[in-house]
């Protein structure tokens, strides 16, 4: 494991920037804001008792906007043998500039009514393309992949939503919208793509949350992939 | 029938000289008694307002269908609503729809099979059969450039096709450029396919490309995995490796990038025919590398050799399979910071670089690790766009920048080959 000042280039700096950024899409996603990590400036890593301590300064953009922000993050990676989430901390500044309150709270009122139940599939489509009636539905999906993704992260994984299989609205309860996802997800090192069923919910107050997820299994036959060796 | 009062409003339009129809809405209005119904008339036959009944009522339906223009809208709509007639807005914004329709009726055109290179949609990922007719028509229309040589054969029998770009001559030196040896990276044959045509169109009037291809030949594989392809085509878009089974397994493929032989059997690679990055039951075990293998070879004098990947935008050289440096790593760096230069001069796209092993993980069995290891220095592997936001699947209007820009990198790296070539 890579300790001391760690080199922007390589790839340790950079899979822990990518657990920063699912970290804030997690705490600030929503379908009309979506984070991802524009570039490492500078890392240091260190072990400490039982875990891996990171710390980084980064530009992260939010996608809709445009708008790009300078963050300071520090993450601890949790070590031993127990599979449990890695912690981050991050502070950013100008990221969150983009007000998308109005457009949240437009989609908001369009959906919680509950006689025009919404779906979609295969988003983005083989070619990239998809209806802008979907999108705020893609980065929604993409938020809270962002959830999943923060938990299964560690120092030998990059996650990143590579589509949305489909998705089905629910009632509307509690005043959140809620979703039934089937998201896919690339994890580089393995180059694996993982499928994941969640029950999400949102509204503009609440923000994004997954309820439940459930792992898919790879193919019916198939044995279970075991780890790649590293 | 509604295509045919389009196309009647846009001619009748068309006489009387408006150019544009922004704004302009179509309200359905549905008339309750006789009165109505004569206000309506009355306010259809006011010129200045320039209503366009596109469907008068009949006995089967009450509604009227007319074309407001954008400027009397609000006339209208505060006349209808003042004496309580029915309407709702059936087009929100004509000129949209009319530009929409266009822009579907085109590429129905472009679906149809191009006649020459000249015609092919460059700007769209295409199947098989197009990307292989497409070749076979270059090959025709450039016959004292461009031939085909076939190096063998998939798993399932399909050609495995490489262009030659060559001004003739025995045994020049070469540069080789392979994509789509992972068929889920769509971008790459995409960008292949374009690279092909980008040195026809060259050859004769960019200087340097001209230069190139004087002193050396240019190999290049765009469909480095076909039955992976086929398969993203029909079954799975996230098809990675080729599509040979595996014995005792019910898990079908080998990762092509672990299956040469260059650190073959260590870390990097996974030993289960179920995992993306199973590294085949021996070096060399699929065809679509052997192929390869054979062919780099029996060539002996390929001076580089250029394997393309999406996604994460990077460009990297050897090795992957171990952290001690190449030999010619300093070289190779310094040459790779030049290329992604001139790729970020293009659009701004920002490319990472280094070896292997440093910049993305460890690997095995990698393409460029054995190449190098055969004695081509210039072995280098890219990583395409984007940086994950869409990943794999890239919308079919990055593909041109892609090309674009990775095209001045790859300029790059051949010059300095050439450059360095005796």
């Amino acid at each position: 494991m890579t300790t001391g000042v760690l080199n922007p280039s390589h790839y340790p700096a950079r899979r822990a920037a990518t657990v920063v950024q699912h970290y804030l899409n997690t705490r600030y996603g929503s379908p009309y804001r979506w984070i991802f990590l524009s570039k490492v400036h500078s890392g240091s890593a260190e072990d400490m008792a039982e875990m891996r301590k990171y710390q980084l300064e980064l530009t992260m953009q939010e996608m809709i906007s445009n708008v790009s922000g300078q963050c300071s993050a520090e993450l601890l990676f949790p070590g031993g043998e127990g599979q449990s989430a890695p912690q981050v901390q991050a502070s950013c500044e100008g990221l969150l500039q983009s007000n998308p309150t109005a457009q949240e709270e437009a989609f908001y009122q369009q959906h919680r009514a509950s006689n025009n139940m919404v779906s979609g599939s295969n988003i983005p489509d083989s070619y990239g393309h998809m209806e802008p009636s979907m999108k705020p539905f893609w980065h929604l999906g993409g938020v809270a992949s962002s959830c999943i993704m923060l938990r299964e992260s560690n120092e030998s994984t990059l996650y990143n939503m590579a589509q949305v299989a489909n998705f089905t609205q629910l009632e509307t309860e509690k005043d959140q919208l809620r979703f039934n996802y089937h998201v896919l997800l690339h994890e580089m090192i393995s180059q694996e793509i993982i499928h994941w069923k969640l029950l999400v919910t949102w509204s503009p107050e609440q923000g994004v949350k997954v309820l439940q997820t459930e792992l898919q299994p790879k193919c019916h036959d198939c044995e279970a992939p075991p780890n790649t060796t590293n | 029938t509604m295509k045919g009062l389009l196309v009647l409003t846009v001619l009748f339009v068309a006489v009387f000289g408006k150019e544009t129809f922004e704004g302009d809405q179509v309200l359905r209005i549905t008339v309750r008694d006789e009165v109505q119904l004569t206000l309506l008339k009355d306010l259809s036959e006011m010129e200045y307002l320039q209503l366009d009944v596109w469907m008068e009522t009949t006995d089967l339906s009450p509604s009227v269908d007319i074309r407001v223009p954008f400027t009397s809208l609000q006339t209208v709509k505060a006349f209808l609503e003042t004496e309580d007639i029915e309407y709702f807005i059936m087009i929100k914004d004509l000129q949209v729809m009319l530009d929409e329709e266009k822009e579907q009726m085109l590429s129905a055109a472009r679906a149809t099979a191009p006649r020459t290179s000249d015609d092919y949609d460059y700007s769209n990922y295409h199947t098989i059969a197009d990307i292989y007719a497409f070749q076979d028509m270059l090959v025709a229309e450039n016959p004292n450039l461009v031939s085909k040589i076939v190096i063998g054969q998939s798993y399932q029998g399909r050609p495995l096709n490489v262009l030659k770009f060559s001004t003739g001559g025995t045994n020049k030196p070469g540069i080789w450029l392979d994509t789509g040896i992972h068929s889920r990276e769509w971008v790459t044959q995409a960008s292949g396919t374009w690279f092909a045509k980008k040195i026809v169109t060259d050859y004769g009037r960019d200087a340097a490309l001209t230069a190139i291809l004087d002193k050396m030949d240019i190999f290049l594989e765009i469909v480095t995995n076909p039955d992976g392809y086929f398969y993203t085509h029909t079954s799975n878009r996230m098809w990675r490796k080729t599509r040979k089974p595996n014995p005792g397994s019910s898990c079908i493929g080998t990762d092509p990038n672990r299956n040469w032989d260059a650190g073959f059997g260590g870390p990097g690679a996974s030993d289960s025919p179920c995992s993306e990055t199973y590294r085949g039951p021996k070096a060399h075990s699929e065809s679509e590398v052997k192929s390869i293998v054979d062919f780099v070879k029996s060539h002996g004098n390929l001076q580089a050799f250029v394997s393309i990947h999406s996604y994460s935008q990077m460009l990297l050289y050897p090795y992957g399979y171990t952290r001690t440096p190449c030999k010619d790593q300093s070289e190779l760096h310094n040459l790779a910071r030049k290329a992604i230069t001139y790729l970020g001069s293009l659009y701004g796209t920002s490319y990472r670089y280094g070896s292997i092993i440093n910049t993305i993980y460890q690997a095995s069995g990698g393409t460029i690790d054995w190449t190098y290891n055969q004695g081509i220095k210039y072995s280098y592997t890219f990583e395409l766009r984007d940086t994950g936001r869409y990943g794999f699947i890239l919308p079919a209007n990055q593909i041109l920048p892609t090309a674009k820009e990775t095209w001045l990198a790859l300029m790059a790296i051949m010059e300095h080959t050439k450059d360095n070539t005796n």
